[in-house]
């Protein structure tokens, strides 16, 4: 391969539009949890979302995406790209030639992979919602995007990552994205505790409109999040956005059946939490899967994903707004399932699954590197939970509990009376 | 003079209103409140969990009447309020000692 891949102009404004797509999730996602809070914590859940945004797009800058894209070591990137020196002109990026070489210019890399870091931790807000110090906040999504979303990037996205290498498929951050994060919000859960009065009072969401209207521009955005993963303007973004659709929409309409059946109501909560489980699911599939796989994928994710709801009652941690339900367990289902309907026709770079004549091979890859990004991402999150918690302490004091974070924290209230 | 307050069901308002207006009232307060009766709440469910949500919306009507109108008043609330279902509310009637009316100082019935 010439060290020179010409730029393809298709692909660099589908790109770069992919960016914004993906960066006004973020924003999305605080609407959808911003709804889901009592109305004296809303102002708290949206600045959560929104300081990523401003933190992690700097931080991505000046070291993480050289952590997570620079050299050749399989394990972790380099210090190479350092306040991206270098990086526009770079005639590629390690591990980005032959078959993988981008046609897109090296920066508009960085600033679709900097949208990706920047929704991730903004995903764990939904599980330490009511509660989490804002100061321990910013502290600790600062250390998580330094010291594990750019690891895992590097393992997973980087074709000199050691889970790239081994085979494992994650088209668009699965694994990076969704499971890293869930298994983040666990942790932090874990150290944390749970919101005062959790189980013995009813803490019913204070916006269901704000939900729905943040389901719609997560649904939105996902499309620069999916297809945008192709890196160009092709048949394979086309096959990722018609199935990231697919999935989305399958997987509400289970939800929907299941609550309906269980619960006896179909509600505008669980048509906007399956949609969103759907979407998750179908992120590691979304180019490497064909046909009516998206459908089935989507449907298995609504059904298992509403079911996973009780694993917070269950062993008792306070997973404020379904971060692990719908974020770890979507995750999980949507990696291990690509190991079942992959199929090579679909995108040559892949695998084919079980399903489709590749036998158990991919399937195994996939549990190993579902594994590996749950533990890692646990173990150092938790490390890094325990340190900011025997420090400046995690949590707000009971008063500014009661009082609620957006006046605690932030001196604002969103309603006035 | 006296005066009834009512507290019914939201979507009642318009029915009660008119009612009033048929019985000769001359006008009417209305605020929003919330609270529970015999009724008990009402359960909500999210993400399948149950909650049980005690103080149902509710609204409340004030009107200052003359004691000749009492009667028809409470009646007309009644029957426009009534389903025949749990949670239609209650009314009640207390005495008034003294009303003024701001604009022209008048006092008593005048001022109603």
């Amino acid at each position: 391969m010439t060290a020179n891949t010409p730029i393809d102009t298709g692909a660099t404004a589908w790109v770069l539009v992919s960016c914004a797509l993906v960066l006004f999730m973020t924003p999305g996602l605080a609407f959808f949890y911003g709804g889901m809070v009592r109305s004296k914590n809303v102002l708290g859940m949206l600045i959560q979302n929104v300081l990523a945004m401003g933190l992690i797009s700097v931080i991505w800058a000046v070291v993480g995406f050289s952590l997570a894209f620079g050299g050749s070591n399989k394990w972790i990137g380099n210090f190479d790209f350092l306040f991206l020196a270098d990086v526009a002109n770079a005639p590629n990026l390690p591990g980005y030639v032959g078959d993988f070489a981008l046609v897109i210019p090296p920066l508009a890399f960085v600033a679709y992979q900097m949208m990706f870091a920047v929704i991730t931790p903004a995903l764990i807000t939904g599980a330490t919602a009511d509660r989490l110090k804002f100061s321990a906040y910013a502290i600790l999504i600062g250390a998580w995007a330094i010291l594990v979303y750019p690891t895992v990037a590097h393992w997973v996205f980087s074709p000199n990552g050691w889970l790239f290498g081994e085979g494992a498929l994650d088209f668009a951050g699965g694994a990076v994205v969704h499971i890293n994060a869930g298994a983040a919000a666990l942790a932090v859960v874990l150290v944390l505790g749970k919101r005062r009065g959790w189980q013995r009072e009813a803490m019913p969401p204070h916006n269901l409109p704000f939900t729905v209207l943040g389901t719609g521009i997560l649904w939105f955005g996902w499309f620069g999040f999916n297809a945008g993963s192709a890196l160009g303007a092709n048949g394979l973004a086309a096959q990722a956005l018609i199935n990231t659709q697919l999935a989305a929409a399958s997987a509400m309409l289970a939800w929907l059946v299941v609550e309906k059946l269980r619960a006896g109501h179909a509600t505008t909560l669980g048509a906007a939490s399956g949609a969103v489980a759907g979407l998750v699911a179908i992120t590691p599939c979304a180019g490497f899967v064909g046909g009516m796989a998206p459908i089935v994928i989507g449907l298995v994710s609504g059904v298992v994903c509403y079911f996973a709801l009780s694993l917070k009652t269950k062993f008792g941690f306070d997973d404020s707004l379904d971060v692990i339900a719908v974020h770890l367990v979507g995750g999980l289902v949507g990696a291990l399932l690509l190991g079942l309907f992959a199929d090579k026709t679909v995108n040559g770079l892949g695998a084919d699954g079980w399903f489709f004549g590749g036998g158990a091979d991919l399937l195994g890859k996939q549990v190993l590197a579902s594994a590996a990004t749950l533990v890692f991402s646990f173990v150092v999150t938790y490390i890094i939970a325990v340190v900011i918690n025997k420090t400046i302490g995690l949590r707000v004091s009971n008063e500014d509990e009661l009082v609620g974070l957006d006046q605690s924290q932030h001196a604002e209230t969103a309603y006035q009376a | 003079m006296k005066l009834i307050t009512a507290v019914v069901k939201p979507f009642k308002l318009d029915d009660v209103k008119d009612a009033l207006k048929a019985a000769g009232a001359q006008g009417i307060t209305v605020s929003e409140v919330r609270g529970f009766g015999r009724q008990g709440g009402h359960t909500e469910t999210y993400r399948g969990a149950e909650y049980n949500i005690e103080f149902v919306p509710k609204v409340r009507i004030e009107i200052v009447v003359d004691d000749s109108v009492v009667e028809r008043a409470v009646e007309a609330i009644r029957s426009a309020a009534s389903t025949g279902k749990i949670g239609d509310g209650k009314i009640w009637v207390t005495n008034v000692e003294r009303i003024i009316r701001i604009r022209t100082g008048e006092t008593g019935p005048d001022a109603l």
